[in-house]
């Protein structure tokens, strides 16, 4: 049953994408940037994903620490990898974007800078977890580092806020505009990479479960 | 009769011998310090590392800029060394209790994880504060900068600085002492947290060696320093109990 619900929303994800993609190419050049710009249509749904992944490290990651479940420690790394990975095409992305708007792949603006250090920080979360080798501290440490990670985030933010700044800003709460049928693909995007987001997190939730059992069993052989 | 009179007075005896929790926590902290100062004093083995270490990176700089360009980027130079330097000693904290199993005794003892953690965090503060203390002169001196001009402002800002670094470096100390390549995950993992504390530091160095006082247009960077040490403080304090115990 839990098999098809997660195929079934990555179904629904797929064929929005495509829905989406066949949308968007259809869409007009804009006046300034050319075609270009729609890679905003990709670029801030992975951040959404990526920062959803965030939250949802945290969050698994402090009841971890309460509870001490290790299927919440499970979907703590899980969350942390795709997050990873939706950030990292949402860097990619906004370089290409710089490249051809800026005319430069990277600058040391304050939402570059801070995004950069985000995707850094949990590097570092995936390290450390490779670093450890007792299973029990391994997920404590992670844990750990997570809510540190965590807090880190937003203090990054506004301190290189105060550094420099040169990302445009928001097109949805800061000025700028989007034609609404153009709002509308932009937000099932977004529902789309988030949906999937939570496949491929469900996928990698259920593998790490069952690397625990073989572990446990390894040692259950070796004990014997 | 006699004897319950007895017994009321050695049980009133009790309370008299036992401190208030408050007082007995600082007591704790700094017990653990002391400890730590002692050891370090008597192998310098940390701090040698660090300060020769400090020196030499100091002794690089003037190979790798221009005098004139050292004066700009004091702040940064400086903190650059301060933080590389600082690792060498935060890498030993807890290190060095790990031979003889110290480590296992130190979190049997009846001492509160949190009371551990600050000893060992103020310990490695004056540690580290020490070598500072030694890079600032030998900076001044081989690059030829008068850095003295806002002495006691940059004394505040180098004082919460090192408190960021310290606070980061110790609680990671202790993540890391068990783990494979600790001396490489510990600078990996504690330099990017650092950023913010880091580059407020930076900004304020830069300016007071330069001889500008804070002004209204740098005083956030104070603030963000004072919050980061804080915040930090205030999580670690919190999570040290988890990550030592379990």
């Amino acid at each position: 049953m839990r098999d098809k619900i997660i195929y079934g929303i990555g179904i629904a994800a797929a064929a929005v994408i495509a829905w989406n993609l066949y949308a968007i190419w259809g869409l007009p050049d804009e006046v300034n940037q050319g075609s270009v710009y729609k890679i905003i249509f990709f670029h801030v749904p992975m951040w959404a994903a990526g920062g959803t992944g965030a939250v949802t490290s945290l969050v698994a990651s402090v009841l971890f620490l309460i509870t001490r479940k290790f299927k919440l420690d499970a979907l703590a790394v899980a969350s942390t990898e795709v997050g990873l990975a939706f950030l990292t095409i949402g860097l990619a992305t906004g370089s290409i974007w710089g490249r051809q708007i800026w005319g430069i792949w990277w600058t040391w603006d304050a939402r570059l800078t801070s995004a950069l250090i985000c995707w850094i920080l949990y590097a570092g979360y995936l390290m450390l977890r490779r670093a450890v080798e007792e299973p029990t501290q391994r997920a404590i440490f992670a844990a750990v580092y997570s809510i540190f990670a965590f807090i880190d985030v937003p203090i990054v933010f506004f301190s290189i806020k105060w550094w420099r700044t040169q990302h445009p800003q928001p097109v949805f709460w800061g000025g700028g505009s989007f034609p609404p049928d153009w709002t509308r693909h932009f937000l099932w995007n977004m529902a789309a990479m988030i949906a999937l987001g939570v496949v491929l997190t469900a996928v990698r939730y259920r593998q790490e479960e069952a690397q625990r059992e073989i572990d446990s069993l390894r040692r259950m052989a070796h004990a014997l | 009769m006699q004897s319950m009179a007895s017994s009321s007075v050695s049980v009133a005896a009790i309370p008299e011998r036992r401190r208030p929790a408050a007082i007995e926590f600082v007591r704790q902290i700094f017990v653990v310090m002391v400890k730590d100062l002692r050891a370090e004093f008597r192998t310098k083995e940390a701090i040698n590392a660090s300060l020769a270490f400090a020196l030499v990176i100091l002794l690089l700089f003037s190979f790798a800029f221009e005098e004139e360009t050292t004066r700009d980027i004091s702040g940064g130079l400086l903190w650059i060394v301060f933080a590389f330097a600082g690792t060498l000693i935060l890498n030993r904290s807890f290190a060095r209790e790990q031979p003889n199993d110290c480590l296992d005794a130190l979190i049997a003892a009846p001492v509160p994880a949190a009371a551990l953690f600050l000893g060992k965090a103020l310990a490695n503060y004056f540690l580290v504060l020490a070598v500072e203390l030694v890079s600032l002169p030998v900076f001044g001196i081989f690059h030829n900068v008068n850095w003295t001009r806002q002495f006691w402002q940059l004394m505040v800002v180098v004082a919460l600085g090192t408190w960021a670094l310290t606070v980061i470096g110790t609680i990671f100390s202790a993540l890391t002492v068990n783990i494979r390549l600790r001396e490489v995950m510990l600078p990996m993992l504690t330099y990017p947290i650092l950023i913010p504390a880091l580059l407020a530091a930076m900004m304020l160095t830069t300016d007071l060696v330069a001889g500008k006082p804070i002004g209204p247009d740098t005083v956030s960077w104070l603030k963000m320093l004072i919050g980061f040490d804080i915040i930090y403080t205030a999580v670690s304090v919190v999570l040290v109990e988890v990550i030592l115990v379990g």
